[in-house]
């Protein structure tokens, strides 16, 4: 049973990530998601001391607000003339030395473990379980998760089409009419909701990587963005799965593994993808030449 | 008040922490101006998660903990970091922000796989291994600062000598390329530079954290200047402050770490230079405006006096 609910925690926090790293990837805004990721801390230790407990619901309203904030910090410096990536490195690095010191502080008060907050642990999951309904075998992590993936399936499935709009054209998207920086925060609102509901069992740092790695390799796969959903959501829970085994097999990091073997599956697709692989560029380009030299 | 900070101040061991906390802050603000003016602020930010597999590797592979072979292994690691950012950007359609999450990612996951792998084996002397991750400035020792004072002066000596050089290639390498001169030596120069800057401020304010040191201070020197050398030697100084400022309040009060201070210190730097610098500030720009407002209404005003005088000629006409 320990199995299945660490799997089922790492899946749906593949499942979440890959839905809205999609978006990320095609926006250029994989490193605005980095940025959430770090900056949430100083959100969740702040609903911490002021709920007084890990109540998780606190937690991932406080989180998502502090989330905002960032990309709002960042949008204004941004048009004020600062770098667009020099922008994000102040903003985060800011938000998260906040959180650092507020941890330190109050070392006594909170229990939070910053180890923990950076890499998380989803290896206890199942030990944290929560009465829901009446249902009491279920861990809490789940039901969180469970929760967000619900919550962005309604949102991503209401608006999929303005979405993707924002995605491909903002430019189109607002000469339609669609309120591009009302879906912008939604999408930003989201993506900080989703950190903090894996944050406690992948870890800050790692949410990235589950956020811009399987996107990045569907990209890779696919030219639709439906498809490209689905792949990068299958390619997630593959990690999840393959992750959780070869960390059981090797005694690592679980949070880790399942990163590294989504950097080895992106590896995959970067090298042998049918349509965008480096191998079927270079087998273009041979095809060319040699019909470049049978008509010269 | 000054003889309390004076008494904190006489503790040899304090000392050494505050000369190299600030040297830290100086080479890593001379060399994150250039990596702003190059757009490639976050390069630090990936190169210091990307040095962790290489710090853990030189680690299993020697067992000892010694800061020169640290740099090795964090600077083969930044290396094939920027050499894998480069391949995905050129051979596949993936952005280059993208190919940075995705490297800063997979190489800071393999390594923490490879710190959880000796945290669990017999690799004993692996305490303090953990401490890179939010860097501990309060167990800098001696032969730690005399590193930093040797590196600092190497990058301050290069970046002087070879300003003109780093100048060109900041604004305009193509031209640079036009005249001569070596890019690919340069660039690579630069980012060896960026490595040993994000390395041994690993060691004092953490992986997550170095990134801010590269570009709070550049960021906030752009504000005070448009001229290169001020714009440099400012960023320094505003580095070399927030790391003295940082260490002296985390010595004073009990359990509060120097990196997040000092990175909170570079930050206030930049909220006053957003607020308050000539021409780009905030408060200027409001100044400039209202100004602007003035002198308009003021035109009108007399235009419409003009016009009022030029009616009534007509009318008496």
């Amino acid at each position: 049973m320990t199995d299945f609910w660490i799997i089922a925690t790492g899946a749906l926090v593949a499942i979440s990530c890959g839905i809205l790293g999609c978006f990320l990837v095609l926006r250029k805004m994989s490193l605005i998601g980095d940025a959430i990721s770090h900056s949430v801390l100083p959100g969740i230790v702040i609903a911490f001391m002021i709920s007084g407990s890990r109540d998780s619901l606190a937690m991932l309203l406080g989180a998502s607000v502090v989330g905002l904030i960032t990309v709002f910090l960042i949008q204004i410096f941004q048009q004020s003339g600062v770098q667009a990536d020099a922008s994000i490195g102040v903003v985060f690095t800011a938000l998260f030395a906040v959180g650092v010191v507020l941890v330190s502080l109050n070392a006594r008060q909170v229990d939070l473990d910053l180890d923990c907050v950076l890499f998380g642990e989803i290896a206890y999951v199942h030990w944290n379980t929560i009465d829901v309904l009446g249902i009491d075998y279920i861990p809490k992590a789940v039901w969180i998760l469970g929760f967000t993936v619900a919550v962005i399936f309604v949102v991503i499935g209401l608006f999929y089409k303005q979405f993707k709009i924002c995605a491909f054209d903002p430019a189109m998207a607002l000469a339609c009419g669609i309120p591009v920086a009302l879906f912008h925060y939604l999408l930003m609102g989201l993506v900080s909701m989703t950190t903090v509901a894996s944050f406690e069992s992948v870890g800050a740092i790692l949410v990235v990587g589950m956020l811009i790695v399987p996107a990045a390799t569907a990209y890779l796969l696919t030219e639709r963005l439906s498809v490209m959903i689905v792949y990068s959501v299958l390619i997630g829970i593959t990690c999840a799965v393959l992750g959780y085994y070869s960390a059981a097999w090797l005694d690592a990091s679980i949070a880790g593994m399942m990163v590294t073997v989504a950097g080895a599956l992106f590896v995959l697709a970067f090298i042998f993808s049918p349509s965008h692989g480096m191998l079927a560029r270079l087998i273009k380009q041979r095809k060319l030449a040699v019909l470049h030299s049978q008509v010269s | 008040m000054l003889l309390w900070s004076w008494s904190v101040l006489a503790d040899p061991n304090t000392q050494w922490i505050l000369i190299g906390c600030m040297l830290l802050g100086l080479m890593s603000g001379i060399i994150g101006s250039f990596a702003y003016l190059r757009k490639q602020s976050l390069v630090g930010d990936t190169l210091a998660h990307a040095a962790l597999p290489g710090i853990c590797i030189a680690f299993m592979l020697t067992g000892v903990k010694s800061l020169p072979l640290f740099f090795l292994g964090a600077l083969v690691a930044g290396l094939l970091a920027t050499f894998s950012i480069s391949v995905i950007t050129r051979y596949s359609r993936i952005k280059a922000d993208a190919a940075m999450g995705i490297v800063l990612s997979v190489f800071f996951g393999i390594g923490i796989v490879l710190l959880t792998q000796i945290q669990h084996s017999s690799y004993g002397n692996q305490s303090g291994l953990d401490k890179f991750l939010f860097g501990q400035a309060a167990s800098m020792i001696q032969s730690d600062v005399y590193t930093m004072i040797g590196v600092s002066a190497v990058i301050i000596l290069a970046c002087s000598f070879l300003f003109k050089e780093f100048k060109l290639l900041s604004f305009d390498p193509g031209f640079a390329r036009g005249l001569g001169f070596p890019i690919g030596l340069l660039e690579q120069m630069l980012m060896f530079f960026t490595v040993i800057a994000v390395v041994v401020g690993i060691q004092a304010v953490g992986v997550v954290l170095v990134a801010a040191l590269l570009i709070t201070p550049a960021v906030s020197a752009r504000y005070w200047t448009d001229r290169l050398g001020l714009m440099v030697s400012l960023s320094g100084i505003f580095g070399a402050i927030s790391g003295v400022i940082g260490t002296l309040i985390s010595t004073t009060t009990s359990n509060l770490p120097t990196g997040p201070l000092s990175v909170l210190a570079a930050t206030t730097v930049f909220v006053f230079s957003v607020l308050f610098a000539p021409r780009r500030g905030v408060c200027a720009k409001v100044i400039r405006r209202i100004r602007t407002n003035r002198t308009i209404r003021e035109e009108e005003r007399s235009r419409m006096s003009e016009r009022g005088t030029r009616l009534r000629k007509e009318a008496s006409l």
